[in-house]
């Protein structure tokens, strides 16, 4: 299964980015092998707006099933939801953590975006 | 004849010149109109107090997917400057309030699954105060972009007689819009820091749109010489001076016109009555 955890930096050991939109990176995450990818989202960090639509795009297009953030706004969690994608939200700690955590089951998908548009 | 009040600074007195100079010049039989482009909260009204004859809503292009001829290409995400596409692996979603209207998107769709549907963001709005012209925008609540509405005030203000137009503050789109091609724009500063690094950035977006402008201190007996000093420097024309005074700032908390109400408050904008009537004439003459 493939997951995006938004992170502070482009490593495992990386802090989890508690915002989704504007997250410094998404680390995409294959559980089953381990491998991973780090995605620079700039673009993101750097938009006036619709931030969380672009990267809800974005990770949607790597395929992968979960979200792992802290927050997520309306916009993102429709985009995301439209895309099939189950959002996981609160989570704190490092990247590896946050992975280690859903591959137990300790973690179980929102219904619902936890914060307004332009949180920050 | 169009004349912009403007300035950087919000809170510098647009509104209760701007009311009181049209109020001045449709007193003395002057033909003229008061518009009101501050479209995010058009206060105008509250002090003129029009009757609204006509009112017509604003609305922008936004795009309708059809997702039946869509092939997930992505042209139309690509081309968006403003992120309210959103090409997910098997369909195209549209987040019209973040659609700016510009039809990027429906011109690159190679399939032509792209049309354009109308989404309404504010109202015009037209009547008059006893003699004088009244326009207004107002945009729709929750709405972000105030440009489209402004477009469509100017587009209905009349081509006679002297226009005084209510510019928003700051120095943005909307009051871009607002000053571009208008004859001459007016701004009201106050002699503080943030009025001086306001008027500065003002006069900034003034000049590179080639635009003529005059200085109107007020509240000019407070703060200190700073913006007299860049005025001087920068060779700006000071038109005027409004010293500060309680029984001003009392008449408009009531909702009152200070050049009605309060006792020669009238005679100091004579000045720049004269000003207009005088700019009027001459670009009449030309």
């Amino acid at each position: 299964m493939k997951i995006a955890v938004t992170s502070r930096g482009p490593e495992m050991a990386s802090d989890v980015d508690p915002r989704f939109g504007r997250a410094k990176w998404f680390v995409i995450v294959d559980t089953e092998t381990g491998e991973f990818e780090a995605i620079d989202n700039e673009k993101g960090v750097e938009a006036g707006s619709g931030a969380g639509i672009q990267a809800a795009a974005r990770v949607a297009g790597f395929g992968v099933e979960y979200v792992l953030t802290g927050h997520c706004g309306p916009n993102a969690f429709r985009t995301l939801t439209e895309a099939g994608v189950k959002v996981i939200t609160s989570v704190t700690g490092t990247v590896e953590g946050a992975v280690e955590k859903i591959k137990l089951g300790g973690l179980s998908p929102s219904d619902a975006a936890d914060v307004n548009g332009h949180w920050t | 004849m169009k004349v912009a009040i403007a300035s950087g600074k919000g809170g510098t007195g647009k509104t209760t010149l701007a009311t009181g100079l049209a109020h001045l010049l449709a007193a003395k039989d002057h033909l003229t109109t008061y518009v009101d482009c501050d479209v995010e909260e058009p206060n105008g009204h509250i002090f003129l107090r029009p009757g609204i004859e006509r009112s017509e809503d604003v609305s922008i292009p936004v795009p309708a997917i059809d997702q039946e001829l869509c092939t997930n290409c992505g042209r139309c995400c690509e081309i968006c400057r403003f992120n309210a596409l959103a090409c997910l692996p098997e369909k195209v979603m549209v987040f019209p309030s973040l659609c700016h209207g510009c039809g990027g998107c429906t011109l690159v769709c190679p399939e032509g699954a792209i049309t354009e549907v109308p989404r309404v963001v504010g109202v015009v709005e037209r009547g008059s105060a006893g003699e004088l012209g009244f326009v207004q925008g107002r945009l729709a609540v929750g709405e972000a972009m105030a440009t489209p509405v402004i477009r469509a005030v100017k587009k209905a203000i009349p081509t006679e007689g002297v226009v005084i137009l209510d510019a928003p503050p700051g120095t943005s789109c909307p009051v871009v819009e607002t000053i571009r091609g208008v004859d001459w724009v007016v701004m009201v500063t106050e002699p503080t820091p943030f009025g001086l690094n306001d008027l500065k950035l003002a006069v900034g977006a003034v000049r590179k749109l080639g635009l003529t402008t005059s200085i109107v201190i007020n509240r000019s007996d407070v703060g200190n010489s700073g913006v007299e000093d860049y005025c001087r420097e920068e060779g700006l024309d000071v038109i005027l001076k409004i010293p500060h005074s309680r029984s001003v700032a009392e008449a408009y908390a009531r909702g009152e016109m200070p050049v009605v109400t309060v006792p020669g408050y009238a005679d100091m904008l004579e000045t720049l009555a004269g000003a207009v009537l005088t700019r009027t004439r001459e670009a009449e003459k030309r």
